[in-house]
C-alpha cells in the first residue's frame, strides 16, 4: 500500500492523542447497521508491475490508431502534439493543482488560464472566453441556455447539420429546463436554410462550421437574419484547427461560440476528457457560464490573476446560479493553450492549410475508387462519401484490414435510413502519403 | 538617499516575473516544424469561408515557450509541493503509475467513434471500473458519461424527474440541507425544481424533525452531502430514507465526501436512490488546476433504467456500446455529453483501486478518517470546534478564538501561505461562523501533519497576541500580495488586448522599493 504514509506506530500514537481504542470507534457516529460486516468483495490490493501489465493486457484488446492509418473524425481528432505539451502538462505542480481559490499562490494556472480565455477569443474572433466547460456538446447545451437567459426566449432552432452528440446533448437539457428546441432534419443535402425557421419568440438558431458533414459555410446572412428577429446565432465550433483557415464566428457575426478544443493539445482519449470552448460578445459576459480569469493588482500594485464574476457562480447564488458548473478542464486548457502558443500565428494557420491540403489529395485520391462518389461542395479536413454498399459493413472490413477507415454516418443517426452509405473521413497533418495508399486499397478491396 | 530596496527586474531569487505570451516573440515565430503541404493544385476548396485577415496569436520558439510554462508552473502550489488540506475538495497524492498508464498506445490514442470490434479492451475496463464502483457504493448501475460531479448530480436529479414523470407523478420541490455543497440547490433549480432549504441541528446534521414538517406530496427528492460538509457522518441516514421514500421521494446523496466511508459504509445500504462519484477526488485523478473532473452516477434498479446514453452493455460475444435512445431496453433521459464519458480519468481511477485494492481501499478511509480526527484533537485546545465528539474525514473550526484579535478567518488563512502550506477551505461551510474546514486526506504523514499543528499553534498563538499587522499583510512572501478581487469583478479585464496592460518597469520600481 505504497500511497499511504502511516506505520502502525503511527496510528497507535495518534489513537492515543485522540483518546480513542480503535479506528472503529471514530466510526462511531456510523449506525452498526449501517457498517459494512467483513472485507469488502473486491481483489486485494497489487504491486505497480501486475497494475501496468493489467492495463497493457486491457490495451492490447484495442485496435490502436498510433499503429494503423487512421481517417476517424466526427468531433474528436487525431493531430500531432508536440512533445513539449505532455512534458509541461505533467509538471506535478500543473497536474496536481486545484481550482485557484489561493490566487496569491496560484498564479501559473491563473495566467495560463487568462491567456486561454485570449486565445479562445482571438481564434473564434469573439470578445471574451470563459476558462473552459465540459466538453463540446456541453457547451453546446449551455450557450443554447445562455441564450435563453439573454433573449428571455425559450425556442431554439437547433441545424441539421450539427454533430448529433451534440444535438441530443442539448435537446436534453432543453427538455429539463422548460426550452422549446427544434430540431431540423439532418442535412446531408446541404439545402438546409435554418433562417425559415426563426420567429419572434426564438432565442437563438445553433449551427456548426464545418458542419457534421464536413461542409464549411460563411454564416453572416444567417446571423443578419437572426439579428433582425432579435434572435441570437450560436455557432458551434468541434474542430478548432479549421479556424487557422477559415473566417472565425465573430467575422460571421456570431454572437456565442461554443467548441471543442480537443484538438489542440488533447490526445483523443476515446472521447474525453476533452475541453469545452464557450466565448461571446462582451455584453453577454454576466450570462456566461462557467469559470473567467480576471485581471487585477495586488496589495504592492503588481499585476495579478483572480477567478472573477463569481456572482454569477453556485457557490455565492446557490438556487439563483447561472449554472450548476464546478469543475472546468484545467488541464486540457493548459494542453491546449501550450499547444497554441507552441504553434503561434504561423504554425496555427499553417497547420490548418496543411490539413485542408492532406483532404484536398484524399478526394483527388478517391478518383481510383470506383463507385465512390463524394457529396461535399466544400470542406476544410473531413468530407461525407456516398458508398455503394452499407458504409457500416466496409467500415468493418476496412477494420479487419488494420485500417480504421471513417465513421459510418449510421452510427450517429441510426434513425435515418437514408445515410447507410455515408461515412465520414477526416484527414489530418498525421495522415502520411502511405496512409492514404492503405485508405484507397483498403476501400477498394472492401466495397 | 536610501540604499535601493528592490530589484531592478522585479524578480526574486527563483521567483521570477512571467509576462503574457502576448508580450513575447513575434508573429512570424513558431515552435513547430510541420511538413510541407503541398496541396493538389487549384484545390481550395473552402469557400466563400476562407479566412482574410490575421488571427493575432504570438509566435514564440520551443524553448521560449517551454521557459515560460515552466516559470508559471512555479507559481503554483500543489499536492505534489505539500499538504493542501481544502475540505471538501480531497486533495490527496495522484500516483504517477496512472499517468503513465493512461498514456498507452491502445488507451490514450483510441478514437471514440472506432468500430466496436477494435475498443473491446477499453469497454472491458469500463465495465470493469463500473464494477468496483457498483460493489463499493452497494447499488445495482451506474452512470458513467457525466463529465464532473456537479454533471453526475444534474444527471442524478434528472433521472429521478423522468422517475416521477413516467409515474404520473411530476413533482415541484426538492429539499437540500444547509450542510450541502453549493451546487445542490444550484442543481436542482437548473433541474427545473423550486428548492428549499433544510436547517442543520445543533449537532452540526439535517434536522430531522424540520425534514419531517417539510416533506409532502409534492417533493420530488432531497439531496444530502454525506459525510455532510461539516465533517460529519449523517447518523439519521436510514431515517431521513425511510421518511423520504413514504412520502414518494427519492434520497440523492452528493459522494464528493466518498473517501471517508470506502469499504466501510455502502450508500446503497443507506437507502441512498442516487449519488454521484467524483473520481477525482475519491480515485485519485489529478484536479489539474480545477479539472477535467469526472462524475459517474449510481443509481437503483428503479432510477437505472433512466440512465443517459451511452453505456457498455456485456453480451454473449464480448462488450457493446448503446449510444442512442432508440437503442435502450429502458428510457434513457437521452444524452449529456459527447461520446461516452471521461475515459481518461476511467483509466486512473481504476489502476488506483487496483493498486489499493478492497483492502487498501477501506486503510485509506480509516487513514483519512484518522489524520482529520487527529487534528481536531490537537488543535481543538488553540482553535475553536463548532461540534463536539469525532468527526470523519475532515475538522471543522469556526473563529471564535479569533475574536476580539481584529484577524479574521482570511487573515489567518493568508498567513499560513507564508508558511509554505496551502489555506484550508474557509468560510464554507455556511452554517458555520468563520469556518475553516481542514481536510489531510490519508496520503499525509504523521510527521506532515505535526508540522501543520505545530505552525496553526503558533499562528493561533500570535494572532491572540494581538499581532494583527502581522495577519493584515500577510502573505509576504508569496508570488503575489492579496490580490484586489473588487476591482477585478467591477472592472472586468478578461482578456489581454494589443497595447493594453504591459508589465511596465515603473510599476515593477514602484513594487521593488
Amino acid at each position: 500500500m505504497r500511497y499511504l504514509p502511516l506505520t502502525d506506530d503511527d496510528r497507535n500514537a495518534m489513537l492515543a492523542a485522540i483518546g480513542v481504542g480503535s479506528i472503529e470507534d471514530l466510526f462511531g457516529d456510523v449506525p452498526p447497521t449501517a457498517r459494512l460486516q467483513g472485507p469488502i468483495d473486491l481483489p486485494p490490493h497489487q504491486d505497480e508491475m501486475s497494475v501496468e501489465r493489467t492495463f497493457r493486457a486491457f490495451a492490447a484488446r484495442n485496435l490502436s490508431p498510433s499503429a494503423a492509418p487512421c481517417f476517424l473524425g466526427a468531433g474528436t481528432y487525431r493531430h500531432h502534439i508536440p512533445a513539449a505539451v505532455d512534458h509541461l502538462i505533467q509538471r506535478g505542480e500543473f497536474l496536481t493543482a486545484y481550482t485557484p481559490y489561493q490566487p496569491e499562490i496560484a498564479q501559473g494556472t491563473l495566467q495560463y488560464l487568462f491567456e486561454f480565455q485570449t486565445q479562445v477569443a482571438l481564434i473564434t474572433g469573439m470578445d471574451v472566453a470563459n476558462a473552459s466547460l465540459y466538453d463540446g456538446a456541453t457547451a453546446c447545451a449551455e450557450a443554447v441556455l445562455m441564450s435563453g437567459r439573454i433573449t428571455k426566449r425559450k425556442r431554439v432552432v437547433l441545424s441539421g447539420g450539427l454533430h448529433p452528440h451534440y444535438r441530443a446533448t442539448a435537446e436534453t437539457y432543453c427538455r429539463f429546463l422548460g426550452f422549446h428546441s427544434v430540431s431540423l432534419p439532418p442535412s446531408w443535402a446541404g439545402d438546409e436554410d435554418p433562417a425559415d425557421r426563426i420567429d419572434g419568440d426564438t432565442a437563438c438558431v445553433v449551427v456548426q462550421n464545418p458542419d457534421v458533414f464536413g461542409r464549411v459555410r460563411d454564416y453572416s446572412d444567417l446571423a443578419q437574419a437572426c439579428h433582425g428577429q432579435g434572435a441570437l446565432l450560436v455557432i458551434v465550433v468541434n474542430e478548432v484547427v479549421s479556424l487557422g483557415a477559415l473566417l472565425s464566428p465573430g467575422e460571421m457575426a456570431a454572437d456565442i461560440v461554443a467548441g471543442e478544443g480537443q484538438s489542440l493539445g488533447n490526445a483523443p482519449s476515446f472521447g474525453g476528457p476533452t475541453v469545452g470552448l464557450l466565448a461571446a460578445r462582451a455584453r453577454f459576459v454576466r450570462q456566461m457560464p462557467g469559470r473567467l480569469v480576471g485581471e487585477t493588482v495586488d496589495a504592492d500594485g503588481r499585476r495579478g490573476y483572480v477567478l472573477t464574476l463569481s456572482t454569477r457562480e453556485q457557490h455565492i447564488r446557490r438556487e439563483k446560479a447561472t449554472s450548476n458548473i464546478c469543475t472546468n478542464s484545467g488541464l486540457c486548457a493548459l494542453a491546449f493553450t501550450i499547444h497554441a502558443t507552441l504553434l503561434g500565428e504561423a504554425g496555427f494557420t499553417r497547420l490548418a492549410e496543411l490539413n485542408h491540403g492532406r483532404a484536398c489529395a484524399l478526394v483527388e485520391r478517391l478518383a481510383e475508387v470506383p463507385g465512390v462518389s463524394l457529396l461535399n461542395e466544400t470542406f476544410f479536413n473531413e468530407v461525407t462519401l456516398q458508398l455503394p454498399t452499407a458504409a457500416a459493413d466496409v467500415v468493418e472490413r476496412m477494420a479487419g484490414k488494420g485500417v480504421l477507415g471513417g465513421v459510418p454516418v449510421s452510427r450517429l443517426l441510426p434513425a435515418w435510413p437514408e445515410v447507410d452509405r455515408l461515412v465520414l473521413v477526416a484527414t489530418t497533418e498525421t495522415n502520411s502519403d502511405g496512409d492514404m495508399d492503405a485508405f484507397v486499397a483498403a476501400l477498394r478491396e472492401s466495397l | 538617499m536610501a540604499e535601493p530596496m528592490g530589484t531592478i527586474s522585479g524578480n526574486r531569487g527563483l521567483q521570477i516575473e512571467e509576462p503574457l505570451i502576448f508580450e513575447q516573440g513575434s508573429p512570424v515565430k513558431t515552435a513547430v516544424d510541420l511538413p510541407p503541404a503541398n496541396p493538389p493544385k487549384g484545390s481550395d476548396r473552402l469557400g466563400s469561408a476562407r479566412r482574410r485577415g490575421p488571427i493575432g496569436l504570438p509566435g514564440l520558439s520551443e524553448p521560449e515557450a517551454v521557459r515560460h510554462y515552466l516559470r508559471l508552473s512555479q507559481m503554483n502550489y500543489s499536492i505534489d509541493s505539500g499538504l493542501f488540506p481544502l475540505g471538501s475538495c480531497t486533495m490527496k497524492h495522484n500516483p504517477r503509475l496512472n499517468e503513465s498508464v493512461v498514456r498507452l498506445p491502445g488507451l490514450g490514442d483510441l478514437h471514440p467513434l472506432q468500430p466496436v470490434s477494435t475498443v473491446q479492451g477499453a469497454l472491458a475496463l469500463i465495465h470493469e471500473l463500473a464494477h468496483w464502483l457498483k460493489t463499493l457504493t452497494g447499488l445495482p448501475a451506474v452512470a458513467m458519461s457525466p463529465g464532473a460531479g456537479a454533471h453526475g448530480e444534474l444527471v442524478g436529479l434528472m433521472t429521478i424527474r423522468a422517475a416521477l414523470e413516467s409515474r404520473g407523478d411530476p413533482r415541484k420541490r426538492v429539499l437540500v440541507p444547509e450542510s450541502a455543497h453549493g451546487t445542490n440547490p444550484a442543481t436542482a433549480a437548473a433541474c427545473g425544481y423550486v428548492v428549499e432549504a433544510i436547517p442543520a441541528d445543533a449537532r452540526g446534521r439535517v434536522d430531522l424533525a424540520a425534514l419531517r414538517t417539510k416533506l409532502g406530496p409534492d417533493v420530488a427528492a432531497i439531496m444530502v452531502t454525506n459525510p455532510n460538509t461539516c465533517g460529519l457522518f449523517e447518523t439519521d441516514m436510514q431515517h431521513i430514507a425511510d421518511a423520504v421514500h413514504a412520502h414518494g421521494a427519492f434520497f440523492y446523496c452528493d459522494g464528493a465526501n466518498f473517501n471517508a466511508i470506502v469499504g466501510r459504509v455502502r450508500p446503497g445500504d443507506l437507502g441512498i436512490d442516487g449519488m454521484h462519484i467524483n473520481l477525482h477526488k475519491t480515485f485519485s485523478t489529478p484536479h489539474g488546476g480545477g479539472g477535467p473532473g469526472s462524475g459517474p452516477v449510481v443509481l437503483s434498479k428503479e432510477l437505472a433504467r433512466f440512465a443517459p446514453v451511452a453505456y457498455v452493455v456485456e453480451d454473449d460475444g464480448g462488450f457493446s456500446l448503446v449510444e442512442h435512445e432508440m437503442h435502450s431496453d429502458g428510457k434513457p433521459i437521452g444524452r449529456i455529453k459527447g461520446f461516452h464519458g471521461q475515459f481518461g480519468m476511467f483509466v486512473r481511477a481504476l489502476a488506483y483501486m487496483m493498486s489499493m485494492g478492497g483492502d487498501g481501499l477501506r486503510q485509506a478511509s480509516a487513514d483519512a478518517v484518522l489524520n482529520a480526527n487527529y487534528i481536531l484533537a490537537e488543535l481543538r485546545d488553540d482553535l475553536s470546534a463548532p461540534f463536539p465528539g469525532s468527526c470523519m474525514h475532515e475538522a471543522v473550526f469556526d473563529d471564535r478564538f479569533l475574536k476580539d484579535t481584529g484577524v479574521t478567518t482570511l487573515d489567518f488563512a493568508k498567513a499560513l501561505i507564508d508558511e509554505g502550506i496551502h489555506p484550508m477551505t474557509v468560510y464554507f461551510p455556511l452554517v458555520v461562523h468563520g469556518a475553516m474546514l481542514i481536510e489531510p486526506t490519508e496520503t499525509e504523514s504523521k510527521a506532515s501533519l505535526d508540522q501543520f499543528v505545530r505552525t496553526l499553534r503558533g499562528l493561533a498563538q500570535r494572532a491572540k497576541a494581538g499581532h494583527c499587522t502581522y495577519f493584515h499583510e500577510a502573505p509576504r512572501m508569496a508570488p503575489r500580495r492579496r490580490l484586489d478581487e473588487t476591482r477585478a469583478a467591477r472592472n472586468p479585464v478578461l482578456r489581454w488586448r494589443p497595447g493594453s496592460n504591459p508589465v511596465t518597469a515603473s510599476k515593477i520600481g514602484k513594487a521593488a522599493e
